[in-house]
This record gives C-alpha cells, structure tokens and sequence, in this order.
C-alpha cells in the first residue's frame, strides 16, 4: 500500500501539525500558561499519523495520557483541544479533563485515559461494537512499551483474540516507561513475541518513518475489515521531551541514545525526502508551515480569549441526565 | 400474584429490556443459557476470566452506543476491576464533559452466609459510594430486583447492582405487567413509631423478624430498607427518625466507613431530625475481620436478628435527653 502524492502531503500537514501544535503547547507550558502533566508527542509523531490516515470517524480510537497527536491526527479541533489544556469552558471536556483526557466522541476518538494499559480493555469494546454493527468499522488502540506490562495488555489481547475482534493495537515501543527501560522490564524482548503467544498477527516497523506505519497499517486496518480479527503493530519510537514536561524532572535517558534518534526525527526526515523526491518544494512547504503555525495561533488565541469555568460548574456532569 | 424467584426475577428484567433494545450485550465468566439461546451468542458472550478487561469492554461499548450488563458474579472478583469501574466508568462522564454517556450495569453477589470464607464473602458497597459517578442498588426482594434492575437498564450511567448471595433463591411476588422501581426511593418495610431500623440487602429480613420479636415486647420498630445507596433517600429516614427518635442502621458489612456511618451522618447532620433524637443512633454490622471460614465463626462475625434485637433495646434502653 502505497500512498500517493496527496497521501504523502497529508501525512506531512497532519504530522507537522501535531509537531508545531504541541511546540507550542511545550512553549506555554514552560512560561507557565498551562498547569498540571502535560505528555508531549513530540518524536511519535508518525505513528498516529500513518495509522489515522485510514481511519474514517465512523472507526475508533482509545489513546493514552500522551494523546493530543492521536487526538489531531484523528480529526480534533485544534481550538477545543488548546482550550482544554488550558482548562477553559470552551474545551473538549469543559476543563475537566485537561491535556491527558481530550475525547471527541463526535470523530470516534474515545478518549485519552491517564492509567497506563487501560485504555486497552476500552478499546476492546469499542471493536465489540464494530463487531456487532457489521459495517465493516475497526478500533484501534495506542499504547506504550510501558503498557506492555500491564496486565490489561494481555487480557485485551486474548479477550481479542479469542473474540476475533476488529481490533488494530498500536504499540509505541518509545523504549523507557518514565525512566525505566523497556529492556529491564519486558522478560520478553521482542514486544511482538507476546501477541504472537495470542495468535495474533504482529509487524515490527520503524515508527518515525510515516510510510513504513502508513504501509502497514494499511494492511492491518484491511484484514481489520474484512472480518480477519485482531492485529499488532510494533512501532519503533522514541520521545524527545521527557516522559511529562518539566524542569524537575530528571531524564536518565543516554545522552547518545537521545541524540541518536533526535536525527531521526520523524517530521524532519520525511520533509526532507519530500523535498528530496520533488514532491514538495520548499515554498509547497513555507506555504503549509504557515498554514499550520496559523491554526496553532488560532488555537492558543481562542484558548486564551475562553473564559475559564465557573467554580461550581464543579459540581455538573457527574450524571448524564 | 404469582411468586418467582430473586434469581429469575433479574433475569425477566434482562429478558424484557434485551427484547426492547437490540443494542445490548451481556458479558459474564459464566454462559447464562437463557440468555444465551434468546439473544444468541453475539449479544450473550462468555468472557475469559478477566474481570477488569470485561468490566473495560463494557465502557468502550457504552461509548460507542451499545448498553452493557457485565456481570461480575462475586463482588471480592469486583475487586480486579477496580481499574475499569473506578478510575474510568465513574469518572468519564465528568472527564470527558459529559459529551457521551455510558451505560452500563455491573452485576455482583455480596454478602456472607454460605462458608465461602474471606475472598468470596464481602459487602463492599461504601467502597463505591466513596466514587462519584456511579449508581449503587441494593435490591432485597424479587420485586425490587425486577423493577431496580429495569430502571437500572434505562439509565444512561454506570450502574452497580449488589445482590446479597442467600436472596438469589428467595420467592416473591412479581407482577406479569411491567414496571420500574424508580432509584432514590426507600420502602418502609413496616410501620413502626418506637424506633427507626434501617436495613440493608439480607438484613432486610432480619430486621423483619427482629421487629416481630420487639413487638412482643411493646416495641414498635418501623424498618426502611433504602433500595438504592445512591441515590440515597434521606428524606424517608429521617421522616422516620422524627417520627421514632431513635435510629439503628443495620448492615452485614464492616463496620468502620461503611454505609451505616454515613446514614446516621445523613440523619445527625440535619438539623431538624438531629432535634428529635431521643437517643444516639446505633450500628448493628459486621465486625471488622474478614469473613471467616467455620460455620460458627462466620456466624459471629456477621449481625443477625439476636445481635439486631440488642441493637434496638440499647437505643430503647437509654433516655430522652433532658432537651
């Protein structure tokens, strides 16, 4: 699965988008603007990008307490997901969320959960519904390396797979859950070694390079379709902030490892090969940035311009009515 | 009226609103044959052992339109799906902003009484009336077991049901025609005007029979079973308790935190009623260790109508307070 000249542009915009957008969220986060555990995408990229591409709203998603690029690649509006960072009324979750618990229910994204592995039995229903609804819709679900030794991960992975469920699970192997190593704490090395105990069809990829998630997600989401039952992907990553962003925070990450994949950024090294294969100029790519950094403003402005919840507003949507 | 069984009364509840609602499902450890032959195997899975995935699955299905029933069979098996039940199905409502709703009903068995021992004897419902965002109903007789559970199947939150182990087999009367028992209101059990009993789940019945040994005695008990922890109906308790001026809250479970505390808190923090106490309120519960194996061990551990009985003349036995 190859994707075409149009495909590659939107898989730059939407990568791009989600870079400059949580720059800017990093920005005001350090200037003191944003409160709380902000979790940058920053260096994964990619991985949301190639896998939303073949997504429709009508298919779901589960993401994880760093979601906000799962959140745009999927189709959120920037404004809502900046107000909601920002705590104000005007945001996704009225300010009761924050940066870990952005959802649009309207574009099938189901929500970002803050504990680790859970999203993955979420997710197993939102396939259950797929399932039931016979038209051919699929869930998919991100999670870490870190997940990978919850528990949930392996309940969701047979309860799929013994269910046949439409399910893509999405691991963004980063390699260190906060500063434990993924080396350490995985006994089973290759983190596909453990879907394939369940019978379930797994690829490891290059997660920084947005083709190589495209191609594979592309067959998964298929197979998806077609009623074949559950697949895994393994993508290769790294984060390039911290595991939240902060000052305090110590980061025991080797400096050599840090640098090694911050040049193999995602954003940067598809730009370049876009460039390269004269699929993009750099003015194509002045225009897009601008475009980008545009919306972005938009974003903060009308986060910043948003009232901030009444205090007793507190006390309403406990219930659904 | 025709009697049918606790048991079989829940299972008519599921039955009428899986016939009304095509977009339900029902997960459980175990295969419930009826259900299943009905509803075919799509609707009525069979889930591995795996509380908290199941208990997961059933958010993600109520996000996504579908209503849920997991049953989780014995609440101490609740306790692995604290993740899903806790940390999300109550809170997501209120996370999210209250853009989608999740209906889902979680099924437990509470209770002691069948020498289960510890981890398959617990009545830990304060427990989650400490979590905002969820629905509690404590159903003590089929009828309430029907008509808790439909309205339960209507509602557009997560909601637990307790259901006390030794009632599954108990008869009642069932009306054929249908109905709802609405959350958030008590049923006075028995008129009474010398002391307030609340009782919960079993305790119901032991109440009962404790008010008909008081009776003997000159002692008219009024005993109000809740029906549902939350929404709680305070009003009825406390109606009573002015009424009574006296108050014993009953409940198999521990003592320290648990529901009994926060009924008399209920009632003690109101003024109004607080003025017509004649005497300190009392709790009647189980002792705080976990529930033990040996018949007669167990059966100390856990209030009966004897424990209740002394309960009710400790609070008759002391004075009106020179107010």
């Amino acid at each position: 699965m190859v994707p075409d000249r149009q495909t590659l542009i939107e898989l730059y915009t939407t990568m791009q988008t989600i870079r400059r957008f949580e720059e800017r969220v990093a920005a005001e986060f350090f200037a003191g603007a944003i409160v709380g555990f902000v979790h940058s995408y920053i260096g994964q990229e990619a991985i949301a990008t190639g896998v939303c591409q073949h997504l429709s709203k009508k298919d779901r998603i589960v993401s994880h307490h760093r979601g906000h690029g799962h959140c745009i690649a999927k189709g959120a509006d920037l404004k809502k997901m900046m107000a909601e960072i920002f705590g104000k009324k005007t945001g996704y979750c009225k300010g009761k969320g924050g940066s870990m618990h952005i959802a649009d229910f309207s574009i099938g994204m189901l929500g970002a959960d803050g504990i680790v592995g859970a999203g993955l039995p979420i997710a197993t229903g939102a396939a259950m519904a797929a399932q039931l609804e016979r038209k051919g819709n699929v869930a998919a679900v991100f999670f870490g390396d870190g997940a990978c030794q919850e528990g949930e991960f392996h309940e969701a992975l047979n309860l799929a797979a013994i269910w046949k469920l439409p399910l893509l699970f999405v691991c963004e192997n980063n390699h260190w859950a906060v500063n434990a190593p993924a080396s350490y704490s995985l006994a089973a090395g290759n983190i596909t070694r453990m879907p394939e105990a369940y019978h379930i069809p797994s690829k490891a990829i290059h997660g920084n390079d947005v083709e190589a998630v495209y191609r594979a997600a592309g067959e998964a989401v298929e197979m998806l379709r077609r009623g074949e039952g559950p697949c895994f992907l393994e993508c290769e990553t790294y984060r390039l902030h911290k595991h939240f962003l902060s000052d305090a925070l110590e980061d025991v990450r080797p400096h050599e490892e840090r640098k090694a994949w911050a040049e193999k950024d995602p954003v940067t090294s598809f730009e370049t090969k876009l460039l390269r294969q004269d699929v993009l100029t750099h003015a194509d790519i002045e225009r897009i940035n601008e475009e980008i950094m545009e919306r972005v403003e938009e974003a903060h402005k009308f986060a910043i311009d948003s009232p901030y919840p009444e205090p007793q507003d507190a006390l309403e949507d406990v219930y659904s009515k | 009226m025709r009697e049918i069984t606790y048991q079989q009364a829940a299972t008519e509840a599921i039955q009428e609103e899986f016939r009304r609602d095509p977009h339900t499902v029902y997960m459980a450890t175990d295969g419930q044959a009826d259900l299943q032959s009905e509803f075919g195997e799509d609707r009525v899975r069979v889930t591995p052992i795996s509380e908290n995935c199941f208990a997961g699955a059933a958010i993600g299905l109520a996000g996504s339109g579908f209503r849920t029933i997991a049953n989780i069979r014995m609440a101490t098996f609740g306790f692995v799906a604290m993740d899903q039940m806790m940390n999300h199905a109550a809170k997501i409502t209120y996370m999210f902003g209250g853009q989608a709703k999740f209906p889902v009903l979680y099924r437990m068995t509470v209770g002691a009484g069948i020498s289960a021992a510890a981890e398959h004897s617990v009545s830990p419902y304060s427990m989650y009336m400490n979590v905002p965002g969820l629905k509690i109903i404590l159903p003590a007789t089929p009828y309430d077991a029907k008509g808790l559970l439909k309205t339960a199947l209507r509602e557009n939150n997560p909601v637990v049901s307790f259901e006390h182990i030794l009632l599954g087999g108990i008869k009642g009367e069932v009306p054929e025609e249908e109905y709802f028992v609405p959350f958030g209101q008590a049923s006075i059990r028995r008129q009474g005007s010398d002391v307030t009993v609340v009782a919960l789940a079993k305790m119901v019945y032991d109440a009962m029979a404790a008010a008909d040994d008081m009776e003997q005695e000159g002692c008219s008990v009024e005993v109000i079973d809740p029906r549902t922890l939350v929404p709680f109906d305070a009003e009825t308790v406390r109606d009573s308790v002015k009424k009574t001026g006296r108050l014993v809250v009953v409940d198999e479970a521990c003592q320290t935190c648990g529901a009994a505390a926060e009924i008399i808190a209920l009632v003690t923090a109101d003024d109004a009623t607080f003025a017509m106490l004649k005497a300190a309120p009392a709790r009647v519960c189980g002792l705080d260790v976990p529930v033990p194996f040996s018949p007669p061990l167990e059966k100390y551990a856990v209030p009966d109508k004897a424990r209740i009985i002394e309960g009710i003349r400790g609070v008759m036995s002391k004075a009106p307070a020179g107010r």
